[in-house]
């Protein structure tokens, strides 16, 4: 086990002990509710902090969980622990449903998920106060038993709270470390681009909604026999959620522990300043507090501590644990032998074609940006995509990597039909893209970036695994120093080659390149031409789309040339460049 | 369910179209800084009680006529608005980040409210509200009449400044891309302050309507944060024109389900309304 679950167990096992101190009863009820905001805020961040999905509707999943426990335990006399993971799986079935329909929607993301979930609280909320659920007296469980869990009733109370508290910690830490976390922060920053290279956005969010809700239907739950009379008007309100975003965002949403600070700042300054004798002015002094920590500490207390702790530490000359850069190089050169082998014995058996497009169109609302376009792709070549402005050459890719679904013709991959896939079905299938204007994730750093495409790609590869190949290709791209940074810091240069390392990582069989050379300076286009070189001799597949003929001229095997949508040649350069409708294509016709 | 009479469901609608004007009203100031300057500003509920009770106070105790409140508080409210945008702009402050600094800024504001007026209830006693008039068989509340007409009036007003006027089409350049319009010499500091500004003195109007017509208590001010979000959403953020209308069927939805049903299902409609409008046309906010 490794040192935060050991860390996290024992605390919680010390805070265990507390009930048994003969400590006033207020300590525990104070420490409930620092327990009861922790499990509220960490589940709320699994979702929102990890993905960037803000949530408002943390409201409506604590409240079903609420009203299910209130309900079967008062009215239906099951006993009360029982109720505890029906109230879970109700919210989290309720939060999955929701987001299966929600999160097809594309443009609902930002303010609008968040307004969209505020409106599903105040739905839930209207739905349970004007049914039998809550009948609008609302539910008391004065005669619910406390499962007798410590010595008193309120140290049980505090003691499942704890228990809630523990698990909530263990569940965000391990979904933190985990690929679903690497993918959930990879959709925080850029969700399209985390799709196309392989990322599973739609389960992935999915799943974290699910987390999420379970939790805080949990929470729900044992508050119900906390405040021991549970009413619509009181639950279902904009305050639960406000609450919890700004335990968070205070604490900071991108470290798995962030909500726990801020969860335990704000209780205890909502305790101190409205317990005293003022509690009106106690309430200003926690506004004021809130502003001034926002203000001064956007990404939240915890992350300006880690980060100052780190910077502290990157000016010590060691670094840690990094390996260094030559054992990687033979390694990587010894896998290439055998890949090389490899491909040439696949050569034998396997046919020719790669990539067969058949008929394929694609329109937008009536524009017609390719147009029954047949093309094939042979294994092991390099093919040139060329066209003015335009002609359809990067919706060939969007469309090929499934970012655009077809409208009509066939996609097929060594005989597998790509078109109706879902780009990380088609990333996982073998076929990896750059964008002509990078997109690197802006918070990961450069070695995440690419190791999460390692581990998403077709290879599937564990963390450790992922990360040794991500070395791997930076070392490849020139990049193996800046590991570390985030892309910020990298210039249009190294950002390209970042883009390239990035495509590579996963070991795709077809690489799409969409103008990796635009923008670069006469001596970094001979790098990048060498690149491109061996990347090629590593066994894949490249279909490019460029506006630098030298580099055409000097890469590729083939070229094809479209216009307006449709294919006018295809065939070796110098031949299709003699061609007269190329020509007429790139430099306009004669009108006669 | 139970069918209402035609009179008393067109008064419902009636209720609805004046309760609409209101939300519209505080809807436009903070739909045009969360479109324009990309805050989702919270102390605008905040800056609206504080204008309602600033004119209960003058009306009450000072013997000021509430309509005169409206030329005295959104001179001062802009000076705010505009001292509050000089702070913000010193700062980075992200979307979300800014609806957090916002709420701190209304929890002051409501704590300031309590310590000053208590939390009990208060409610503004003027001669408007003696002032009631029949249309058929209609009845008309003469505080309603004016929220809605100054909702109007505002609202297209400034639809025709975003439209014509150069600071509006400075404030447009600027909301589509920031940088370039810098670029292009238009004065991001000043527009936005102006901008900060206008929409404060709009929570002031919206505040002597709210006086006028409701009464007051401190912690209702986040009892409004969700349907006017809404209205906002709905209509556009940065719209002129979207909040008052977006407003206006959120009332009238409410006010008619609350006519048929019971008032406890108020929210449904709207709040259905705008999940549906959501996930159908996305594109359109």
């Amino acid at each position: 086990m490794n040192k935060t679950v050991v860390g996290i167990l024992l605390s919680g096992g010390l805070l265990a002990l507390v009930p048994w101190l003969g400590l006033p009863a207020f300590y525990e009820s104070f420490l409930y509710l620092i327990c009861h905001w922790m499990i509220l805020a960490l589940s709320w961040n699994i979702l929102s902090g990890y993905s960037g999905y803000f949530s408002f509707g943390h409201g409506a999943f604590f409240g079903i969980g609420m009203y299910t426990s209130a309900g079967l335990a008062a009215n239906l006399n099951w006993p009360f622990l029982w109720t505890l993971p029906v109230a879970a799986l109700l919210a989290a079935l309720f939060g999955m449903l929701l987001g299966s329909v929600v999160f097809r929607v594309k443009s609902v993301r930002g303010e609008l998920f968040a307004l969209l979930t505020l409106a599903v609280t105040f739905i839930v909320g209207t739905v349970v106060l004007n049914t039998r659920i809550d009948g609008g007296p609302g539910i008391y469980l004065n005669a619910v038993p406390v499962p007798a869990l410590g010595p008193t009733p309120s140290a049980s109370i505090f003691l499942m709270a704890l228990a809630g508290a523990v698990i909530t910690l263990l569940l965000a830490y391990y979904v933190h470390a985990s690929k679903l976390g690497v993918g959930l922060f990879a959709i925080h920053d850029d969700e399209d681009v985390a799709e196309v290279l392989g990322v599973p956005t739609f389960s992935y969010k999915i799943m974290a909604f699910g987390i999420s809700c379970a939790l805080a239907g949990l929470a729900g739950g044992i508050h119900a026999l906390f405040v021991s009379y549970v009413t619509a008007g009181e639950v279902f309100t904009i305050t639960v959620p406000l609450t919890v975003v700004l335990m968070s965002v205070l604490g900071g949403t991108r470290h798995w522990a962030g909500p726990v600070v801020g969860s335990v700042v704000i209780t205890c300054l909502m305790y101190f300043f409205t317990a005293g004798n003022n509690p009106v002015l106690g309430k200003a002094a926690v506004g004021v507090i809130l502003v001034i920590v926002i203000l001064f500490l956007p990404n939240g207390i915890l992350w300006y501590f880690v980060n100052r702790r780190k910077s502290v530490l990157s000016t010590k000359p060691a670094h840690i644990s990094v390996p260094s850069v030559s054992p990687f190089i033979s390694h990587g050169e010894k896998a290439e032998e055998v890949q090389v082998i490899s491909r040439v014995t696949n050569l034998q058996g396997e046919p020719k074609v790669l990539l067969e497009v058949k008929n394929l169109s694609k329109a937008f609302k009536g524009v017609q940006a390719l147009s029954d376009v047949s093309l094939q792709v042979n294994r092991g070549e390099i093919l040139g995509l060329l066209g003015p402005n335009g002609s359809g050459k990067s919706t060939f890719i969007n469309v090929v990597s499934g970012h655009y679904p077809v409208t009509g013709g066939q996609i097929l991959l060594e005989g597998r039909q790509l078109d109706g896939l879902q780009a990380h079905q088609i990333a996982q299938a073998g076929v990896a893209r750059t964008y002509q204007i990078p997109r690197p994730f802006a918070h990961l750093t450069v070695l995440q970036n690419v190791s999460l495409v390692a581990m998403f790609g077709a290879n599937a590869l564990s963390q450790e695994q992922a990360t040794q190949e991500a070395y791997e290709w930076l070392a490849f791209a020139n990049l193996r120093d800046k590991a570390d940074v985030l892309p910020d810091e990298l210039n249009l240069h190294q950002r390209k080659f970042l883009e390239l390392a990035r495509a590579l990582a996963g070991r795709p069989r077809l690489v799409l390149l969409d103008e990796v050379l635009s923008g670069l300076t006469p001596s970094e286009i001979n790098e990048a031409i060498e690149l491109i070189r061996k990347i090629r001799d590593r066994g894949a597949t490249i279909v490019f789309v460029e506006h630098v003929m030298r580099a055409v001229m000097a890469l590729a095997d083939r070229v094809a040339v479209l216009n307006h949508g449709k294919l006018l040649a295809v065939g070796p350069a110098q031949e299709v460049m003699k061609n007269s409708e190329v020509v007429s294509a790139y430099l306009g016709g004669t009108h006669v | 369910m139970n069918f209402p009479s035609f009179n008393l469901l067109s008064q419902a609608i009636l209720s609805g179209i004046f309760m609409g004007g209101l939300y519209g009203l505080i809807g436009l100031g903070l739909g045009l800084t969360w479109g324009l300057l990309r805050q989702i500003n919270l102390s605008h509920f905040g800056l609206v009680f504080v204008s309602a009770y600033l004119s209960y106070h003058m009306a009450t105790v000072w013997h000021i006529d509430p309509l005169l409140t409206l030329l005295i508080l959104p001179p001062v409210f802009f000076l705010f608005g505009v001292g509050m945008q000089a702070v913000m702009s010193r700062f980075v402050i992200s979307p979300f980040n800014s609806l957090l600094v916002t709420f701190g800024l209304t929890v002051i504001m409501e704590s300031a409210i309590q310590f000053i007026w208590t939390a009990d209830f208060r409610r503004l006693e003027t001669h408007y509200n003696d002032q009631k008039f029949t249309l058929g068989s209609l009845f008309i509340p003469v505080p309603e009449l004016i929220t809605l007409v100054l909702a109007i009036v505002l609202s297209f007003s400034v639809w025709a400044a975003m439209r014509y006027t150069d600071l509006g089409k400075a404030m447009r350049a600027m909301a589509e891309d920031g940088p370039i319009a810098v670029a292009f010499g238009i004065n991001e500091k000043y527009i936005s302050r102006v901008l900060a500004g206008f929409c404060a003195a709009m929570a002031a109007v919206a505040g002597v309507c709210l006086a006028l017509t409701f009464t007051l208590t401190p912690s209702q001010i986040f009892s409004w944060v969700g349907v006017v979000f809404a209205a906002v959403m709905l209509g556009g953020l940065g719209s002129p024109l979207g909040p008052l209308f977006a407003g206006i069927l959120i009332g009238v939805s409410e006010a008619v389900t609350m006519v048929v049903t019971a008032p406890s299902w108020a929210p449904i409609v709207s709040f259905s309304l705008l999940i549906v409008m959501l996930l159908l046309r996305p594109g359109k906010f």
